[in-house]
């Protein structure tokens, strides 16, 4: 996997052709993408055995209730970009997240790294190809193993991928350089995940995700748990990290703020799909969905005056049993009979901006 | 406007081996009817402590070990069990973070919130469950003569938490201490839940203690803010008083480590450090360890000073004004 590792010494923003002889050269337009979903869903339910299967096809049995967590869902995420994905809970924002990482195999469509179909690589290259892109996970309580010591927390992947070959000291200096990168102390390294602070924990789960030499970030809620002070300090190493390793991330958040204040890019899902999709700043100015333009309305904004609330109406459907159509249909102020029918595709309103409303189409 | 609740000076300490933890020190604040005072602070900052302290719901050995809490010329703090139990659910209510602390899971809403109203008072099991059912429809739950004969397992975590609401709402309590109610929700729901609770009170002149980490919540709900760290208020006033012209470094702090007061990609502004721990907090102002200002005048506690309507608690205060 010479492609992957060269694409670490390119500029994020160089074109593709000097990129080198990697597989990113088969793709057009600066900057390449390094993943692209394309048409994925997940559907959870219980699987069925031959004797249910049997049952159902004959009608004496109910088809088993399945979760549509994410249902046709394109996304393009190019390197040394940001992407921040909103949605409110349940919409399916981990999953897709889980997806693009590759620790979740999705049921349906085609998922595609520096341009190569996961499903013809071989079995070498996926795992390689997997160690490029790491998750950060927004409980730094349970997703660190608390009977370990920080120093094999850290350390273990890079000895057992062969990123870090030599003796112990080498090994030793390796973990002491990614502690200190992530702003941790590198003697406190004998410590365990208990004896630090959830914003030391959330920079153990970060060093630990850069041990592997990623090229890609997916931070999920990766900053929800922290103070608002502790949160920034966290927001500002992710900003430093880009700069000086030229990482991609994904970055997963029910903040809007935090997302408009990091990322190049916002994709918004509601219910399993993506509805809109454009840079940060036309879609904080022009927002277009009916959902996009209330979830931007209701983001609490530090003012000095009192002011009073007002809110969309209803709540989040259930997953289980999406409305049709259009999944916004029964909450969206503007809905017309074709929305509750008629599934309404992202299509573009401006250059770079895509949603998915029928109201577009009108006039 | 009349004063509701008055404290003055409270401590509430837990033991911890030999020594004390003053998770709340020296607090002192009023409330007027009808008005809403954001209490923000982070974790460890015993904003929490200070509302469970209101309500004498202190687990021990967690104690108040001074000050008082006059609520309408009553002193809390003297009032045995039986008395506070009369007056919390009638006259005080509490909205909890996790609506499951109030809720029981195995009763239905019914038995629970006609449970809350004859606890207190005189009425019949019918007239107990029209007022629920008007409580309810208060807080916009839909169909709420339906709704009454769920259980809690039934309702969404908003619509869980629109149910706590309206159990607080029940007996129109003079007073509501709210721990951090929304956090867990969306951000549509939440803003659902601000608007019903913003109408609510200025409806039925409920005073409000919001208690939060999220100054943004607070800016647009509350009259007056509290801003605690390591268990004293450090910052005190009206909203566009303190997040205007911030006087305390570290409520100058918080406000710039919001995102959307930051220019979009730049560094933030961030407090260096974290929390202390209240078992080793520096002499003097606690937060002089992490403070940009801090010199040798400041291992000396400051008195909360200032004037009219903004109180602060720092020696070398800050004039920057904030946009």
């Amino acid at each position: 996997m010479n492609g992957l590792m060269t694409s670490r010494i390119g500029g994020a923003m160089e074109p593709v052709k000097q990129g080198g002889t990697d597989v990113m050269s088969d793709w057009a337009g600066p900057p390449a993408p390094i993943v692209e979903v394309q048409g994925v869903s997940r559907r959870f339910g219980r699987k069925l055995d031959w004797v249910d299967r049997g049952l159902v096809s004959v009608g004496l049995a109910k088809p088993p209730s399945v979760v549509r967590a994410v249902d046709e869902v394109d996304l393009v995420i190019r390197k040394g970009e940001v992407v921040g994905l909103v949605g409110e809970s349940g919409c399916g924002k981990s999953t897709l997240g889980r997806m693009v990482a590759g620790i979740l195999p999705p049921t349906a469509g085609k998922l595609y790294w520096n341009g190569r179909d996961v499903d013809t690589l071989s079995d070498d290259e996926r795992r390689t190809g997997k160690l490029r892109t790491q998750m950060v996970f927004q409980n730094p309580f349970a997703s660190i193993n608390p009977r370990l010591p920080v120093a094999e927390i850290v350390g273990e992947a890079p000895r057992i991928h062969g990123i870090v070959r030599g003796d112990r000291a080498a090994q030793a200096a390796y973990v002491d350089e990614q502690l200190l990168r992530a702003g941790l102390d590198p003697s406190l390294k004998g410590r365990y995940a208990h004896q630090f602070s959830g914003g030391q924990r959330q920079r153990i789960g970060i060093a630990r995700a850069l041990a592997v030499q990623p090229d890609m970030l997916v931070c999920d809620e990766a900053v929800a748990a922290l103070d608002v002070s502790i949160q920034a300090q966290i927001l500002n190493l992710f900003m430093d990290l880009r700069e000086q390793l030229n990482l991609t991330y994904l970055f997963i958040s029910h903040d809007l703020g935090v997302v408009e204040h990091l990322s190049d890019r916002v994709a918004i899902m509601y219910l399993g799909r993506i509805i809109e999709e454009a840079p940060t700043e036309e879609v904080f100015a022009r927002p277009n969905h009916p959902y996009t333009q209330a979830l931007l309305a209701e983001v609490p904004r530090i003012e000095l005056t009192r002011r009073s609330f007002s809110s969309i109406k209803g709540e989040l459907p259930s997953p289980l049993n999406p409305p049709s159509g259009c999944h916004f249909h029964p909450r969206c102020p503007h809905a017309v009979a074709r929305c509750t029918v008629e599934r309404p595709r992202l299509k573009s309103v401006a250059p770079g901006h895509t949603s998915a409303c029928h109201l577009n189409d009108v006039g | 406007m009349s004063v509701l609740l008055d404290v003055r000076g409270l401590k509430t300490t837990f033991p911890v081996g030999a020594g004390q933890i003053k998770a709340v020190n020296d607090v002192s604040f009023t409330l007027g009817r009808g008005e809403v005072l954001g209490l923000v602070g982070e974790s460890g900052s015993g904003k929490s402590v200070t509302g469970f302290s209101i309500m004498g719901l202190l687990e021990p050995p967690g104690r108040i070990t001074g000050g008082q809490i006059l609520f309408d010329g009553t002193d809390l703090t003297k009032l045995g069990q039986e008395e506070m139990r009369r007056l919390r659910g009638r006259r005080i209510a509490m909205i909890f973070q996790d609506p499951m602390m109030t809720l029981n899971p195995v009763l239905r809403i019914d038995t629970q919130m006609i449970e809350a109203v004859t606890a207190h008072r005189p009425v019949s099991k019918a007239e107990a469950r029209a007022l629920a059912r008007d409580a309810l429809g208060q807080v916009g739950i839909p169909s709420p003569e339906e709704r009454l004969n769920a259980y809690p397992h039934q309702f969404s975590g908003g619509m869980r938490q629109r149910v706590a609401i309206a159990i607080a709402l029940l007996n129109k309590p003079d007073l509501i201490v709210a721990d951090e109610p929304t956090t867990a929700l969306d951000v549509t729901i939440q803003a659902q839940i601000l608007a019903e609770v913003q109408k609510l009170t200025a409806e039925q002149g409920t005073a409000l203690i919001w208690i939060t980490h999220d100054l943004s919540v607070v800016s647009r709900l509350a009259d007056r803010i509290a801003v605690m760290y390591a268990g004293r208020i450090v910052e005190y006033g009206d909203v566009a008083e303190v997040i205007g012209k911030p006087h305390h470094h570290y409520t100058a702090g918080l406000i710039g480590s919001v995102p959307s007061r930051n220019r979009r990609g730049s560094r933030l502004a961030q407090i260096p450090g974290m929390t202390p721990s209240l078992l080793t907090l520096p002499d003097g102002c606690a937060f002089r360890t992490r403070c940009a200002r801090a010199d040798g005048d400041c291992a000396v506690m400051p008195e909360l000073t200032g004037q009219g309507a903004h109180w602060h608690r720092c020696v070398h205060p800050n004039t920057q004004v904030l946009a």
